[in-house]
């Protein structure tokens, strides 16, 4: 399909694809990095480019309130945020899929305080990891724009009716400005097409009442049915995926792989940080090193089956977890790690905490970080402390 | 067989825990299962209010300010709307009809749920005089 090609930050590519969706409500509570998806959005609206609602709130938790009051009433709903508004709204993204409402939220990602910061990290994607939502991850503006359109379609699949965040690098991917295709309005809209509400609380001929209370005896077999939509939207993702790519050209797996067939050492990771690993590949394959990269794009439902294919014959793997653990290893590895022992591999394990509050992870870093790896890979076994740091400054910290 | 065995399994529920109200129309009045108009709460009750229709006015204060729609009204031979009756099986002895009466003496008084409406019409109490 022709497509037009334009110059776009994540902001605008997510903004964009919300217009296209001819969304209902959008209620939301701006805070930075993710604002100008707001602002754009708000714009849209005075300029009478859109005729849904915007409803400006007084809080995070109140967005995803107003949100859940939208969906459950019939209509279209998208919001977003970031960091602290993300924690604010945690209450409620649990309401929005126990309810099993399809809400996009746009989640760009920026750390947690305290200290307070506004840059890139993901831990509020770390945070949101149980609340019931499927997670996926754009790693630029041309993933944010193809994965919203992809979102609105996923979420409102009769068989799925679960909300779908879009998670996204603050700054990184928000306000980097890049070349980009899109669909014109109307493909775009004919792709997702139109809302389908299902129960919807402002039928008059059906009353219904969503979030009642369900005591031991019931409350079991609701989580139980949430869990089963939630394993059943591997199917329905796959498909859609597969749809967009027919119509745009464009393709996108559970987990993306970079040069994984014969690697030797493998970095697993999310977010902006797997282009520049794709370059440190390039880098050392150039020098005769055997190393891949595995970027994962599903963060729940977690595609353990699709990662199990790329990790059987490798030496060592390094996961990459852009949060802080506290007191553990990394999110992202423990997924890892379980693949692992499910599969009866027996790769070499490292684990990096890399990039908190935005501080950078070159190239040189990475560089540094698959040298690392190779040293157990020819040692048969881990020579290196688990969990590492890297671009950190004072002496040298390391756990186990 | 069990009481158990009569709930549902986790796949045979809508999607987000959602409860319908009736069974087809709303106008033809068959309420769900689900409904709360089927279920009684009356032994949530410690205390029930009794109604005493010598004194009451029909100010309908009760009415508006149930918070469980207990108090059911009607309407008399003029098309005056009147106090009705109590909804035992929903009242759950809050006693805010109570408080909002504005007779003297009250037409509405709290006894212990077990007390026979008749006894509680002779312990009515007399009106208090202004001081």
């Amino acid at each position: 399909m022709e497509q037009n090609r334009i110059v776009w930050d994540g902001n605008m590519a997510a903004s964009q694809a919300m217009r296209q969706a001819k969304i209902d409500v959008v209620a939301a509570y701006p805070i930075t990095p993710s604002t100008p998806i707001v602002q754009n959005y708000s714009q849209f609206v005075a300029d009478g480019d859109v005729d849904g609602e915007f409803v400006m709130v007084e809080s995070e938790h109140s967005a995803m309130s107003a949100c859940v009051g939208a969906a459950s009433a019939g209509g279209r709903v998208a919001t977003a945020t970031s960091s602290q508004g993300y924690a604010l709204m945690i209450e409620v993204l649990y309401q929005a899929s126990g309810m099993r409402l399809p809400i996009v939220l746009n989640a760009v990602n920026r750390a947690l305080a305290a200290p307070l910061n506004i840059h890139g990290d993901h831990s509020d994607m770390y945070l949101g990891r149980d609340a019931g939502w499927i997670n996926m991850v754009a790693n630029n503006p041309q993933e944010v724009y193809d994965l919203n359109l992809c979102a609105f379609k996923i979420a409102e699949d009769y068989s799925v009716r679960l909300p779908v965040a879009v998670n996204q690098d603050g700054f990184l991917v928000s306000h980097t400005t890049e070349a980009l295709n899109y669909l014109p309005d109307d493909e775009a809209y004919k792709f997702i097409g139109d809302y389908k509400p299902h129960n919807p609380m402002l039928d008059p001929e059906k009353p219904v009442t969503y979030g009642a209370q369900t005591e031991g005896e019931w409350h079991y077999e609701h989580k139980m049915r949430h869990e089963h939509a939630m394993y059943n939207s591997f199917g329905v993702i796959e498909k859609v995926l597969a749809e967009y790519k027919e119509l745009s050209g464009r393709e996108y797996k559970f987990v993306e792989t970079y040069q994984v067939d014969d690697a030797e050492e493998i970095i697993i990771c999310m977010g902006s940080v797997a282009g520049t690993t794709q370059l440190a590949v390039d880098k050392l394959r150039a020098e005769g090193k055997k190393v891949g990269l595995v970027s994962v794009r599903l963060w729940r439902p977690f595609p353990k089956e699709e990662l199990a294919k790329y990790l059987g014959k490798t030496k060592t793997i390094t996961v990459l977890d852009r949060s802080a653990p506290l007191g553990s290893t990394g999110a992202l590895y423990n997924e890892v790690a379980a693949v692992m022992v499910d599969n009866g591999y027996n790769a070499v394990l490292l684990n990096y905490v890399y990039g908190l509050g935005g501080r950078d992870m070159t190239i040189d870093h990475l560089t540094e970080i698959f040298n690392s790896a190779k040293e157990c890979s020819d040692a048969g076994k881990r020579v290196k402390p688990l969990i590492q740091t890297i671009n950190l400054r004072g002496k040298e910290l390391s756990f186990y | 067989m069990t009481e158990e065995h009569l709930l549902k399994g986790w796949e045979e529920f809508e999607p987000g825990a959602t409860l319908f109200s009736f069974e087809g129309k709303p106008d033809q009045e068959v309420h769900h299962e689900n409904n709360s108009v089927q279920h009684s709460v009356a032994d949530w009750r410690v205390d029930k209010p009794v109604h005493n229709k010598e004194f009451c006015i029909d100010c309908q204060f009760c009415w508006v300010y149930c918070p469980d729609t207990s108090i059911i009204p009607d309407v008399d031979d003029k098309g005056k709307g009147i106090f009705g009756h109590i909804d035992y099986k929903h009242c759950k002895g809050c006693g805010i009809c109570v408080d909002v009466c504005p007779t003297n003496p009250k037409s509405l008084l709290m006894f212990a749920d077990h007390l026979p409406v008749e006894e509680a019409l002779r312990q009515w109490p007399e009106k208090e005089e202004k001081k």
